[in-house]
Parts: C-alpha cells; structure tokens; sequence
C-alpha cells in the first residue's frame, strides 16, 4: 500500500467516523446520565431527513442543520417524556423511536418530494463542503507533510471539525464543570442528587436534550455532508454502532473517538477489498467486516478483554423512596 | 400524658419560636394512609426523638419535612415563619438537613465531591472543591467529625460515610438535622460516638430530630420524644419524665411482654456443625473468615452482631446460595459448598428449611399469590405435581390449611402477597418452612417490619419448633431478641465468631463490646480504640438492614 | 396494592394504548392529505373482504405469533429479546439446509425436520446472548442487537458465496424441492367444501403457531419450568432464594425464545417463498416486540395482538397499492403501538389508576385501615 492509498483511507475513515463520534458522544450525555438510549439510531435518521428536506426547500445547509436538530430533540423529548417523566421501560422507549423515525421519514418524504421517499439532491449552499483550512494548496506539493495536510486534514465540512471538537469540550464539561459534576452523579446514584436539592428530572432532560442535539448534527452530516441527499434508511444501523463503540469507550469521552475512528476505518476498508488483500495477503469478506465493530463489541461486553462497566443507575427509571 | 399540654408547657417555658412546627401533617400512599394530622413541636438547639414501630410513619414525615414527599394537608412552620417545602432544594433552603437510612452517596465519587454535590459555588469545580477542602476542615475540628476529603466513598467505612452525611447537611449551613435510624448499621461504640457529635451540634445551638425505634437511644440523647403509632402521633413527652415502659406502652397501644415464655431447652445431638467456614465475595474479600459453629437439636442458637458482619452471607452458604470453603455437615454428613448440589433446592432435600432476612426480596414473590408463594422453593414436591403440570388445585387447598393454622389474615389463597401486611407475609413464610418438618431452620430477622401482635405469635412458634427437638440457627439484629430468644448466643464481628455467651450470663454491654470486635470484655476501652478496630472491617454498609 | 381490577389490567389498558395509537395514525393519514375513514374501509375490505386478504393477513398473523410468542417468554423471565430478527435469519438458514440437502419424502416430515432446524439454530443464535448474559453480565438487549447485525452479515455472506446456485445473479438459494411444499389454507379447507383463495400464502404454519400458543401457555401457567421462570422474572433474589438457577432459567427461555423466533422460518421461507432469499424476515422479528406488548405476553394475547397486525401488514400493503399512502404507515402504527403500550404505559395506567381509587373510595367512605408498612 502506498502513501497515498494510506492518506485517502484515513480520510474516509475520518469521514465515516464522524457521524459515529457525534452519535457516539450524544449517547454519552444521555447514559452518564443514567438514561439508556437505543434510539440512536431513530433521531439520526429523522435528523438526516429533516436537515435534507428543509435544506433542499429553503436552499441553505444551516437551516437545515437546525431543523435536524430540531427534529432530533423533538424525539429526545419523547424519549425524555416516556422514560423520564412516565418512568417507562428506557429500552422499549428507544425501540419505538427507531420505528417512529423510520416510518415517519419515508412518509413524509413521500408526501413532499413524491419521490419514492428520498429528498431531491442537495446543491450549492444547500450542502455541507469542504473547507479548505490556511496553506492547504500552499504545501499539497511538500513531500510526506504536504498530501497529509492538505488531503487528510483539510477539506472536511465544518461538521467534522465541530465532532473533533466535541471531544476535548465533552471531558470538559463531564470532569471540570459543575453541570458535568452532577450529571454524573445522576447516572450513578439519583438519589445523592435528589436529596442533594438537585432536580433528577431537570438533569437527565438535559442529558437528553444534549443527546438530541448531537445527534442531530450527526443526522445533518449523512445527509448534507457525506451524501447530499436523503435516502429511506440512510443511517444504516450507524446509531447502533455508535451505540457499540460508546461500550467500548467504556463511556469515556477520548475513548469514545478512538473506538469510533478504529470503526470508521472498519467501514473505510470494507469499501476497499484491494487494500486489505495487499495488506494481509488474503481475500476477506466486506460483509463479514461489516459485522466487526458488532464482534468486537460483543467481546467486551463479555469482558473477555477489559470490562465494560456501565453508569451504575443506568436504565432505571429514578423513584424516590427513602 | 396530653398532646396539648405539653405543647402548652413547651411554649409558656420558652417564648422563643420552634425551630420547626408541623401542624396538622397528612399524607396518603393510594390507598394507605402513612401520616394521619400529625402536629409536632421542636425547640432550638433540643434533641427530639421520634419513635414508633416499623410502619408508624416516621420515615414519612421526616421526608415530608425535607421536602421528599408533598403532605396532602398541613403546614410546615420553620423558626415562627410558614415554609413551603415543595422539594429538597427548598428544605435545604430552609435550613434542615437530612441523614437518611440509606446514605444518599455517590460511591464512587470522592467525599469532596460528594460535599459539594448540588452546593457548588458557581459553574466550576476547581474553586468549589478548594473551597469545601477549608470547610472540612473548620467543621472537622468544630465537631469532631473526621473524613479523609480525597478518599472514595466506596473505600471508606460505614462510620465515615456516615459523617459525610452530616458534613454534607453542615456544608449546606443546616440549623436543623434530621437522622433517620441513624444507629442501624452502627457497632455500639459507633453509637455512642455519633451521640458525643450529637451532642456537640446541640451545644452550638442545631435543632436535631433523632428518628429511631430503640427506646434506648431515646432515653440516653433526647430531650423531647414524640410517639407515633400507626400514621398517627400519639404523644410527645419530656425524656426526663417518661420510661422505657411507658413509651413501649404508647408505640404499640398495649404492655408489651419483652420476655418469651420459654422452657430451658433440652439440648440433644449435634445437627449442623460448621467448621472454618469462609466465604469470599466477588471482589475478592473476605467475607466470612474462618467460622466454627454447632447447633444441637432442640435448641436455638442466636447469631447477634451489626448488620454487614458476614451474618448473611452465612444464611446465605447454609441456605445454599453463596459459595463457601470449609467443612459443613447436617447430622453427621457434609453440605456441598459450592457446586451443582449447593443450591437451595439441595438444601431443603436435605431437611434444612429457611426464613429468609429479607422476605420481600427473597422469601416471597411479591407479585405471587399466596398459593403460588406456599409452594416457592417446594414447588417439586411430589405433592404439589401431576404429571409433567403442576397440580395448582392441590397447593391451593394445602394454602388453604396453612393459612388457617397460622392465623394469617385475610385468609385468602388468591390474593397476592404484596397485598398483605408484613406480619402475615411473614407468617407464609414461616408456615411454608415450618411446615415441612425441617430438622434445621434458619431464620434471619423473624420479626423485622412485624407487628406487635404476629411478634409474640412467631416467637412462639420458633420455641415451638425447637421442643419438638429442632436446631434453629436465628439471626437477628435486634439484641433484645436475640437475649429473648436464644439457648445460646454468637457474636459475629467481620466474619468472624467473637464468642459465645449463654443469655442469662451476659448482657447488652458485654455483647455490644464483642459487636465491636473487643473480646477482653473485662477492661475498659476507648473509642478511638474501637474505632481503630472497626477501620480494619470489610462491613458492608450497603448491605440491606 | 393492586389498584385497578384484574380486568382493566388486561383489557382496558391495551385497549386505550390501542385507541390512542390508531388515533395519533389517524391524524398521520390526514396530515398527508388522506382520508382516515376511506383509509380504514379499505384496510378492511383489502385484508378482511375476502379469502385472499385473509389468506395474506394470517400469512403475516403466522410469522408474528411466532416472534410475539418468543419476545413473550423472554420477557416472562424480565429478559428483553430484542434479536428475534436475527434468530428468526438464521431459522431461515435452517429451514434452507433442512429442505435443500435431505431428501424428505413427504412434506409432513420436511415441515418437522425444517422445524427443528430452524428451532435450533434460532436457538443457537439466542444461546450465545444468553449466555454471555448469564456467565458474563452482558447486556442482553445490547448483545442480541449486535447478533441481528451479525446474523445479517453472515447471511448475506452465506448467501453469496456458499448457497447460491451457479449462474444465478441474486443471493438467494435454489427453489427447494417439490416435497418440501407445505400445503396452504387453500389445500387444506379444499377437502372440507371450503373454497379458499389459492394464490393466497397462508398455509399449514398457521396451524402449527396457533399449537404453539396452546403450548406456551401450558409451559408458562401449568408447569413447573413456566413457574420457575415466572419466579425469576418477578424477583432473580428470591428466585436464587428457592433455588432456582439464574443461569439455567435465562440460558432455557433464551434457547425457547430463539427457537420460536426461529421456527418462523417455516412460514415465510418454507410455506411462501419456497427458497432462502436476503432479508426475508422483513423485520417480523421487530413486530414480535409490538405484539408481545400489546399481548401483554399471554399467548391469547399475543395471537390477537399478532392478527391484528396481520390486517395491519395487509391491509396496509393494499392502501400502498391504491392510495397515496406508503407501506411505511405501518411502521408508524407499529412503532406507536409499541410507545403506548410499552414506553408510555404509565401514561395510561396513571390516571386510570386515580380514577379506579376514586371510585373505590367514594363506593367504601370508611375503608378498613390497611396496615402502612408498604408506605414506610
């Protein structure tokens, strides 16, 4: 394999590896906060669609970021409502927001464009592009340095940029801020939070809230970014590997982006045959590397290789009682 | 002795304001009613005792106070001002402080950090924690109340977890501390030193509410005592002016018999013998380290000791479902201690019948009706069978007849267990084990959450039982039962047997000093001595109580 | 404290989650310009008007029984088995191996043989979960997602590069032989003077689901296995308690559960499609979690909860046909269906509460004084 070859792979592993880190880092918000969420995948596809939708109609990439979001939390605050407020089973919860966002989206798409439930596709300001950061053209000729720059680092969206920098903010936020304080303390013992004259319910609508928002610009990068346009079902069982990767993070921030770009490039491969067979010498199955990130976590949920120890209140829905 | 007029009295005595009035406090859990216009005085800078059953109600207007539960009616009046007390936040507001049962800590979060939980100055840690770090500091000396700041919560014993609590209501700037059954999880040498800071908070002018049901904390701290009985307060009286007695009288509306009538047993051959009996839980400690134990036929053997000294865990090796190394028989041949036959099932083949320490958790299926719960455990006997079925009709009849002999009421085979009250769940329990004619029965906490009543009516089954010549292993945390009780007794102290004392040659005192792990019981010793022995303990203080 | 009489419970519950999701997919059919009314007539017509509806609507009734049924039992032992899709692949995969490599002579032993080894490998597919489950503290629910994945993965894999025909294009397996054919309604009310559609899909699986009922109900109600799991699902500490094995009980009704999602395989892949193609489950295991919900994991239950979405699917392939409105409604109803009568149950039981309490308390002004313990 080349150098180049190894440039554009890392680059494609970073462009897959985006909506998994954001998906990733929302599911992290919302678990640290002792409320589990399956339903991941469900907002990241009704963002996809929405951010599609309104961009294509309103012409502008952003408003249609906003409208992502915005369809996002809205699923956030059902989820927040059902096992929050109702203190249903968190679970089932996130099921059947996964339905929801899957029905819902091949409906209404259907009932605007009329075209087989797809957005039509995403041009000029209605699309995320890339940006081309200071001296990228300057040193694209510098041996070594320049390709790494110029194609790795450079000319990604703005959403991608924004991930990375979700990850130093998020450790912030978890470790250095009183609201982080507390968040956690909500996922592990709600009642030290309650009786501490805290409201559990305030916190973990939170947690949820920012849960939705990140997914939702996790929905709004698939299909204003990395594709322009949406498709029924685009997000393609990615909520669930964010899913997977934040167990393998052990629901740590930093951790949360390693696990995320070793997927990404999981995902990076699988398209490229050519380069794992010149790599280890033999031919490997791209579905059978598709279900990779689903072993590996399957491996550490079973602690055969570092345990994974979820928020101790995790999936229970807080009831007082002395 | 009147509720008005000792209201009456406390106020011509002192012009000053309560520092907390409750007038007329109800509240209803559905269809129970927990706290029926309940009024209740309490004066700056005294100690106010509530007692009263389990079930009275007292939980429930401490946590009504702190903001944890809404009353349905009744207001809350703090130093002479009506106080609306919607949540914890606004009860924090107000001043009071709460130490609950089961502490409110984040194990692993540091004490620091659970100092700060919820009090922080502004949105950044950095500044709170160095903050709180002085304030520790200042409290610790002002009252004696030592923490290590940095230490995590699930590394530090049950005693300083404890403290925490305190430290936490005191960080707040609380004025009035409410501690509910503070003394549950504590050795008596813990006790007493909780009681020295007590009283050093009353000194410096806090208000304290002291919820227990031992009369003995009561009379040795209180200033002021109110009863309650049933959701209802009975009485509030000056410590000074009332008696054990007389307070019994009022928690449970009858004299109490603190005796059982008993014959002295005849004891006859070795049944369950335990020797080097250890268990090791999944993180590795220790649990039980090393027991040796005989109990004979026809006698009870009584197990006392702080809840979270490996009492447990040994129902739990005997009953057949925790693991353990030693050597074990029941009449003369061994008990598999771990593997496919150390299993509950095993246990009762074996003739070996169990009352479990928590019966909502394990004796009973809550959601069970009482039938189905009269076979649980027993559901493969041949009786209860027809062919590959079960035969429903068969256990419901034999329900039927077990309800009837131990007066469980309502005597209802298809009602569900949760829909009884404690003692007659208790009584289920105890029918399905007694019943079948065990040659050994353990019985962790007979009477917890019992009514008076049903009390009196299982100690004298468990007499019964071992005058038909039965070995009964009792554990129980309550002293004066197991003084009551008992052939023999066993102190347990971080898993290990301390000594053992025949009833009528010991007492409170000398079993409380063996509770704390001092078995030179002859000398005197100091706190710090026994505290210094209690650090060394792997006490579980998380451990249901 | 029970609150509310047994039969509110059972009946009126479900049955108000129910209203509230037709109602809330009402407001979806006007939203997208639609008639709900029209909507429902020719659901009714399409599914339920004639021997042809019917036929597909228990087609669809067939496959939900099974993977209701399967999500029923997990969650009679507190165990949330949300992989019957996966497990219900690899029956399919069973099924496949079954009819193409063992020459049966008659279709009664290729429809017993196919069953058991879908059952087994569907079980296979559930015992892993399980286990890691019961051994190793996995998350069941976490672990049996990550097993559809892979289940899909594999089968695509096994579809493309070990069972597909030469010179065929589409990853999918050779017809399956002729004896291997179940009979459907058609064939078996024929010989009763019943004339029933023949193009239809409903076929003897039905049968078999409907016995499967029967028997799962004996299993949870009568023996003592479906008492020892009932036991473990209330209470795991009280069940260790009695000595019933938490290893055993989650690893037997996770083989059971995977077994049943499993033996849908012998409807879809055995009795209509005739040959093993890519994503024939079409999500049935899903709808399983519906079903099992509004059944309230009793087989009656479930049986009626999985026509209904049997006329739903039908029904709903016929709007698509000839209205405005795609296949996905069902989706929707599928997923609120699954909102009310899981996530938002107390949503409903809530005030339904207030309202029996109410009633009880203004029928007895002065209530025996229930002891307070469960208060404190």
């Amino acid at each position: 394999m080349d150098y180049a070859t190894l440039i554009q792979l890392l680059d494609s592993t970073v462009r897959l590896a985006t909506p998994l880190l954001l998906a990733c880092l929302a599911g992290l918000f919302s678990e640290r906060a002792g409320i589990f969420d399956i339903g991941l995948e469900g907002k990241m596809l009704a963002a996809a669609f929405f951010s599609a939708a309104v961009a294509s109609l309103s012409g502008s990439v952003w408003i249609g970021l906003l409208a992502g979001i915005g369809a996002s939390v809205a699923l956030s605050a059902l989820h927040g409502i059902a096992s929050i407020t109702f203190r249903g089973n968190q679970l089932i919860s996130g099921v059947a927001i996964n339905f929801l966002a899957a029905g819902m989206t091949v409906l209404i798409a259907q009932d605007w464009f009329k075209q087989g439930g797809r957005t039509p596709s995403l041009m000029g300001g209605a699309r995320f592009e890339g940006i081309t950061l200071p001296f990228a053209d300057a040193i694209a000729d510098v041996p070594i340095i320049g390709p790494l720059y110029s194609e790795l680092i450079s000319g990604h969206s703005i959403l991608v940029y924004m991930a990375l920098a979700a990850v130093p903010l998020t450790w912030w936020v978890l470790y250095r801020t009183r609201f982080g304080l507390r968040l956690r303390a909500v996922g592990e013992n709600p009642a030290a939070v309650d009786t501490a004259g805290v409201s559990v319910i305030g916190l973990r609508f939170a947690a949820v809230g920012i849960c939705g928002v990140l997914c939702g610009i996790a929905g709004a990068y698939l299909s204003t970014a990395l594709q322009a346009g949406f498709v029924k079902d685009m997000s393609a069982g990615r909520g669930f590997i964010a899913l997977a990767a934040l167990i393998f993070a052990k629901w740590r921030p930093w951790y949360a982006l390693w696990a995320t770009l070793l997927f990404g490039l999981f995902g990076a491969l699988e398209t490229r045959p050519d380069v794992i067979e010149a790599v280890i010498g033999m031919k490997v199955q791209g579905q059978l590397l598709g279900a990779l990130p689903y072993v590996m976590t399957v491996i550490i949920l079973a602690g055969f290789v570092g345990k994974a120890i979820p928020p101790r209140a995790g999936g229970e829905p807080y009831v007082k009682e002395r | 002795m009147s509720n008005e007029a000792t209201l009456e009295r406390q106020a011509t005595a002192a012009p000053v304001a309560p520092a907390i009035e409750l007038k007329g406090i109800s509240k209803s859990f559905g269809p129970v009613q927990a706290n029926k216009d309940i009024s209740i005085r309490v004066m700056p800078g005294t100690i106010h005792g509530i007692i009263g059953e389990n079930g009275a109600g007292k939980s429930t207007l401490m946590s009504i106070l702190y903001g944890f539960y809404k009353a349905d009616k009744g207001e809350i009046w703090i130093n002479g001002t009506k106080t609306e007390i919607p949540d914890s936040q606004a009860a924090i507001a107000a001043g009071i402080g709460m130490v609950f049962q089961h502490f409110k800590l984040v194990e692993n979060f540091t004490v620091l950090e659970n100092i700060i939980l919820g009090a922080e100055d502004g949105r950044l840690l950095k500044p709170s924690l160095a903050k709180a770090r002085r304030s520790l500091i200042e409290l610790a000396e002002d009252y004696g109340l030592n923490v290590e700041p940095d230490a995590l919560v699930q590394d530090i014993g049950v005693g300083m977890q404890q403290r925490v609590e305190i430290l936490k209501a005191l960080y707040r700037q609380a004025d009035i501390l409410i501690l509910d059954e503070p003394t549950g999880v504590l050795t008596p040498a813990e006790a007493d030193q909780l009681f020295r800071i007590l009283g050093r908070l009353r000194s410096e002018g806090k208000t304290i509410i002291l919820i227990t049901h031992k009369l003995r904390e009561i009379m040795e701290i209180t200033d002021t005592v109110s009863v309650m009985r049933r959701g209802e307060m009975t009485a509030t009286v000056k410590t000074s002016e009332t008696s054990p007695p007389e307070l019994a009288e009022l928690m449970v509306g009858r004299k109490v018999l603190l005796r059982v009538d008993k014959k002295p047993a005849t004891p006859g051959d070795v049944v369950l013998d335990i020797k080097g009996l250890k268990v090791v839980d999944d993180k590795g400690v220790e649990r039980l380290r090393g027991i040796d134990l005989q109990v004979r036929a026809g006698e009870i053997v009584g197990i006392a000791g702080v809840a979270g000294n490996g009492q447990s865990e040994l129902l739990e090796v005997l009953g057949g479902y925790a693991d353990g190394i030693g050597t074990v028989t029941l009449n003369g041949k061994p008990l598999d201690l771990t593997g496919r036959h150390s299993d509950g099932k095993s246990r009762r083949n074996r003739g070996i019948a169990h009352v479990p320490e928590d019966r909502q958790r394990e004796g009973l299926i809550m959601d069970y009706q009482a039938w189905e719960n009269t076979a649980f455990g027993y559901h493969h006997d041949p009786h209860y069978r027809a062919g590959i079925l079960m035969n429903n009709a068969a256990i419901r009849e034999d329900t039927a007849e077990k309800m009837e002999r131990f007066d469980v009421r309502p005597p209802n085979p298809k009602l569900a267990a949760k829909n009884f009250s404690g003692g007659n769940q208790q009584k289920i329990v105890l029918a399905r084990e007694i019943e079948r004619n065990p040659d050994l029965l353990l019985i962790g906490q007979p009477t917890r959450g019992v009514d008076i009543g049903a009390i009196e009516f299982i100690h004298q089954q468990i007499v019964a039982l071992r005058d038909q010549g039965k070995a009964i292993l009792l554990v129980s945390v309550e002293l004066e039962e197991i003084l009551a009780l008992s052939d023999r007794i066993a102190v347990m102290f971080d898993g290990k047997i301390m000594g053992e004392r025949l009833p009528d040659k010991t007492d409170e005192k000398e079993l409380g000093l063996l509770m704390a792990g001092i078995t030179d019981t002859d000398t005197p010793h100091s706190v710090e001595e026994i505290e210094e022995n209690l650090a060394h303990t792997h006490g579980d203080p998380h451990k249901e109580i | 404290m029970d609150v509310m009489p047994k039969w509110a419970e059972v009946v009126l519950v479900p049955l108000i989650s129910l209203l509230l999701a037709a109602v809330i997919s009402a407001l979806v059919i006007l939203a997208i310009g639609e008639d709900p009314v029209a909507a429902v007539k020719l659901m009714i017509t399409g599914a339920l008007g004639s021997t042809y509806g019917w036929g597909y609507t228990l087609y669809y009734a067939t496959n939900f029984i099974f993977t209701g049924l399967a999500v029923a039992i997990a969650f009679h032992a507190r165990l949330f088995n949300i992989g019957g899709e996966g497990q219900a692949m690899l029956g399919g995969l069973g099924v496949a191996i079954a009819c193409l490599f063992i020459p049966w002579p008659h279709w009664s032993l290729a429809l017993i043989g196919a069953a058991v080894m879908a059952g087994l490998l569907g079980a296979a597919w559930a015992a892993v979960p399980a286990w890691l489950q019961a051994k190793r503290g996995s998350h069941i629910v976490i672990t049996t997602i990550m097993f559809n994945f892979i289940a899909a993965a594999l089968l695509n894999y096994v579809l493309v590069n070990l069972l597909r025909p030469k010179g065929q294009m589409d990853p999918a397996t050779a017809r399956f032989p002729e004896a291997t054919n179940l009979p459907t309604l058609h064939d078996i009310l024929a010989p009763f003077g019943i004339a029933f559609s023949k193009a239809a899909p409903a076929n003897v699986s039905f049968v078999v689901a409907i016995a499967a009922c029967f028997v799962l109900w004996l299993l949870i109600w009568r023996t003592r296995l479906g008492y020892e799991i009932r036991a473990y699902g209330h209470s795991e500490s009280a069940a260790k308690y009695a000595g019933i094995s938490p290893v055993k009980i989650t690893m037997i009704t996770m083989i059971i559960s995977g077994a049943l999602a499993g033996m849908m395989a012998i409807n879809n892949v055995m009795g209509e499609a005739e040959r093993l193609v890519l994503n024939s489950t079409e999500g049935a295991g899903f709808i399983g979690i519906a079903v099992a919900l509004m059944g309230r994991s009793h087989p009656v239950g479930v049986f009626l909860a999985a026509i209904l979405f049997g006329f739903l699917y039908q029904g709903g392939a016929e709007l698509a046909l000839w209205t405005s409105i795609p296949r996905e409604l069902i989706i929707v109803i599928q997923a609120l269906v699954i909102l009310f009568t899981g996530a938002l149950d107390n949503m409903v039981r809530m005030p339904l509460e207030k309202i029996f309490l109410a009633v009880r308390r203004a029928r007895a002004p002065k209530p025996e004084r229930k002891p307070v313990e469960s208060a404190e």
